[in-house]
């Protein structure tokens, strides 16, 4: 009875298909306005699909016996290979796929009323919107996906879209380059989630997170006191798995995809790769939780790789000077510290805080991180231009986007009482619970993550007067409303309970603020500040001598630690040079050496015997009396035998 | 049985009869002579036809019966032999079988 209730959210799926098959197929003969009206229309019924849902699962139906159940209102069997092997496809509804519903539905939304404005005018503008389309339907099937099956399958579609959105502007090589490094890196890291989930359905005999998280899930138990290399089996598959998200959400050492993605369009990058796709890896964790719970290895591992990102990460935005780039680092040390909070987190209850800190930062951070990459859509629509030092003093002339700017930023910096406070607090705690190293590394990158927003923020939007050549001019309407929208969501997401709604395990908790973690951290974020308004806010010198007091770690910093150089060293000198050229050799020589050695052989064969085909027919007769001959000889023989 | 004829001597002659068929397909240049010799082997073949069915089974029919639809096989068949001859003949200016080999390899 509760399950029919949510039946209708598999119309979110139908109609987003649909509306990218029609303007994808039909996109070139209507008008580009109609087609992006077509997919705007879609995602905004998704939207209210979704906003209805979340209302009737967290505060009528969803509760089951005093816990948030996980419901299947739509299977369908799919592919019966064998009575064991079934795959299915379906909808399930529990805590954090109605979060991430709401999520992917007003992100997505805003993106597209938002990219009228932006990009309006452009050559293609209706395969945008039919790629924004298919990445919508992709999203939302994967965080509705009821076994692992669908959701690698609408993983690898999610990735697809991501890949045509970088490479939209298909005629310019850097565009180009990053889509397929962002594919294959994405692919690469994919191959490990496969290897991951055909063991664990090994072990398991099931994909159904139904089955495998269930009260009576066999997971754990299936694999135990079973180990390969010393290392126990269920945390191989565990890490395994992980590599795939690590490699969706760009945790080193696979995020060199990310940074690179930035050349798609500004509102693909606030919708892709801040908000929705890249967080698809820390999903993925959450939704597989039940399991990597019986492998605490694994955790440690995805806590130390979310520390070392978080701050890793932190370290290179601080000198980038090209402003979606920053943007992307951010993004890259926000999902460290949401991988982090997985990593370092319990099952049930308070135990089960990380868990709830990480989706709480992951809704907060696709808000406001989507509205920074929308506000800095904004300038670079104003100013034509991604390089911060051609900017300064917009605040003028770009008020709206300043004041929605300001407040992302003291959202993602932990200042009260914007959401990134409460979510980043949670956190800390989380962190400090498990292990102190842990916290004083998230805490201070905490502070770096408000010195080089605030960084940006002082040499886009403060400074010297500057003479621009074109006086910017404040953004159309459409783009006003996304941005003024995800504002106010930034504002006061962080309200919302939390711990209330979404748990490890479905049953709500009270979670207790505290002060002496919460204080450091305001502090800290105040610290970075006023170092970024010391050096950014005058005009001066102090930026360069930091610099150049210490100059190794500023090249490294801003070559970003020759990540890039690394992985071509690897895949130049190692993997094409040491396993690249002898396959090709092999193939060259071996594989297609014996085929066209088959073809020579039987080529001289018939040249050197197409002599008895003579057309002479009495030719044929004697060999046709002899082999007769020859037979009754032979019957004879064996008969007299 | 007519007097004094055993099915020995009958075998004799259609034994003759098929491999004179056969040295005449295989030696003669002329395709009327091989059509002839072709000839001579299905006839052959009927006068066995005829005699074993004498022979073994007096009481029943089908061997001769076989033998009257092998005749009228052939007579069919030299008439589209024939056919082919002469449009050969036509083509090649002249029925040597040496000459008809525009099909080979």
């Amino acid at each position: 009875m509760h399950t029919e209730l949510f039946s209708n959210t598999i119309w979110i799926l139908v109609v987003l298909f649909f509306a990218f098959v029609i303007v994808g197929l039909f996109g070139n003969r209507l008008k580009p306005m109609l087609s992006g009206a077509i997919s705007t229309a879609a995602i905004l019924f998704a939207a209210v699909i979704s906003y209805t849902t979340a209302y009737f699962y967290f505060f009528e139906q969803g509760m089951i016996d005093g816990k948030y159940a996980m419901l299947i209102p739509f299977e369908h069997e799919w592919l019966r290979f064998a009575d064991t092997l079934i795959i299915n496809m379906g909808i399930m509804i529990d805590p954090i796929s109605v979060m991430m519903l709401v999520v992917v539905t007003t992100v997505s939304s805003m993106v597209h009323i938002y990219s009228f404005g932006y990009m309006k005018g452009e050559k293609g503008f209706e395969r945008y919107y039919a790629f924004l389309s298919l990445f919508s339907f992709s999203m939302l099937g994967l965080v509705m996906s009821t076994n692992l099956f669908q959701m690698y399958i609408f993983w690898e579609l999610v990735g697809v879209s991501s890949y045509l959105l970088i490479g939209f502007y298909y005629q310019k090589p850097s565009a180009v380059a990053a889509s397929k490094k962002a594919f294959i890196v994405t692919r690469f890291a994919d191959l490990g989630f496969l290897i991951g989930i055909l063991l664990l359905s090994y072990y398991t005999r099931t994909f159904d997170f139904a089955t495998l998280l269930g009260p009576d899930s066999t997971a754990i138990s299936s694999m135990t006191g079973l180990s390969f290399m010393g290392i126990s089996t269920i945390t191989w598959v565990m890490v395994l798995i992980f590599m795939g998200g690590a490699g969706k959400s760009a945790m080193f050492p696979l995020h060199i995809w990310l940074p690179d993605a930035m050349e798609g369009p500004t509102p693909v990058s606030a919708l892709i790769h801040a908000a929705t796709m890249v967080v698809a890896g820390v999903f993925l964790v959450a939704r597989l939780f039940g399991i990597y719970i019986g492998a605490p290895d694994a955790l440690a591992v995805i806590a130390f790789i979310g520390a070392f990102t978080s701050l890793f990460a932190a370290i290179i935005a601080v000198t980038q000077n090209d402003i979606k780039r920053v943007l992307a680092f951010s993004t890259i040390s926000q999902i460290g510290y949401m991988m982090l909070a997985l990593g370092v987190s319990g099952y049930g209850g308070e135990e089960g805080l990380g868990f709830m800190a990480s989706m709480f930062h992951l809704f907060t951070h696709a808000m406001f991180k989507a509205l920074l990459f929308l506000g800095a859509g904004a300038v670079i629509h104003a100013v034509h231009s991604n390089y911060m030092s051609e900017m300064g003093s917009l605040r003028k002339y770009l008020p709206i986007t300043h004041i929605t700017f300001l407040i992302a930023a003291l959202a993602i910096s932990g200042i009260p009482p914007f959401a990134g406070f409460f979510s980043k607090d949670e956190i800390l705690v989380a962190a400090w619970a498990n292990n102190q190293l842990y916290f004083w590394t998230e805490w201070f990158v905490a502070g770096l993550t408000a010195f080089y927003m605030f960084r940006l923020y002082f040499s886009v939007f403060c400074g010297e007067n500057r003479n621009y050549e074109k006086k910017p001019h404040e953004a159309p309407v459409s783009m006003l409303i996304a941005l003024v929208y995800l504002a106010i969501a930034s504002a006061v997401v962080g309200f919302i309970p939390f711990s209330q709604l979404v748990t490890s395990d479905g049953i709500p908790f009270d979670i207790h603020f505290h002060w002496n973690i919460a204080l450091p951290s305001i502090g800290i974020a105040l610290v970075g500040i006023g170092i970024a308004a010391w050096m950014y806010l005058k005009p001066g010198t102090a930026a360069d001598k930091m610099a150049a007091s210490m100059p190794g770690l500023y090249k490294l910093s801003l070559n970003k630690f020759y990540i890039d150089e690394v992985w071509l060293w690897i895949t130049h000198k190692i993997i094409f040079k040491g396993i690249s050229t002898p396959i090709a050799w092999f193939d060259k020589h071996v594989v297609d050496g014996s085929m066209n050695g088959i073809a020579w052989v039987t080529q001289r064969v018939s040249e050197k015997s197409k002599g008895l085909q003579s057309g002479q027919l009495q030719q044929y007769g004697y060999a046709m009396v002899l082999g007769a001959v020859a037979f009754v000889l032979l019957l004879l023989y064996w008969g007299a035998r | 049985m007519i007097e004094g004829i055993g099915v020995f001597d009958v075998l004799v002659v259609s034994t003759a009869m098929f491999f004179i068929g056969i040295y005449g397909f295989l030696v003669r240049k002329n395709l009327i002579t091989i059509l002839m010799s072709v000839e001579l082997v299905l006839n052959a073949v009927v006068i066995n036809f005829v005699i074993f069915n004498k022979y073994l089974y007096p009481e029943m029919l089908q061997g001769y019966m076989f033998g009257l639809f092998a005749i009228g096989i052939a007579a069919a068949e030299a008439a589209v032999a024939i056919a082919i001859i002469l449009n050969v003949f036509r083509r090649m200016k002249g029925i040597d079988v040496e000459h008809v080999d525009t099909m080979k390899y």
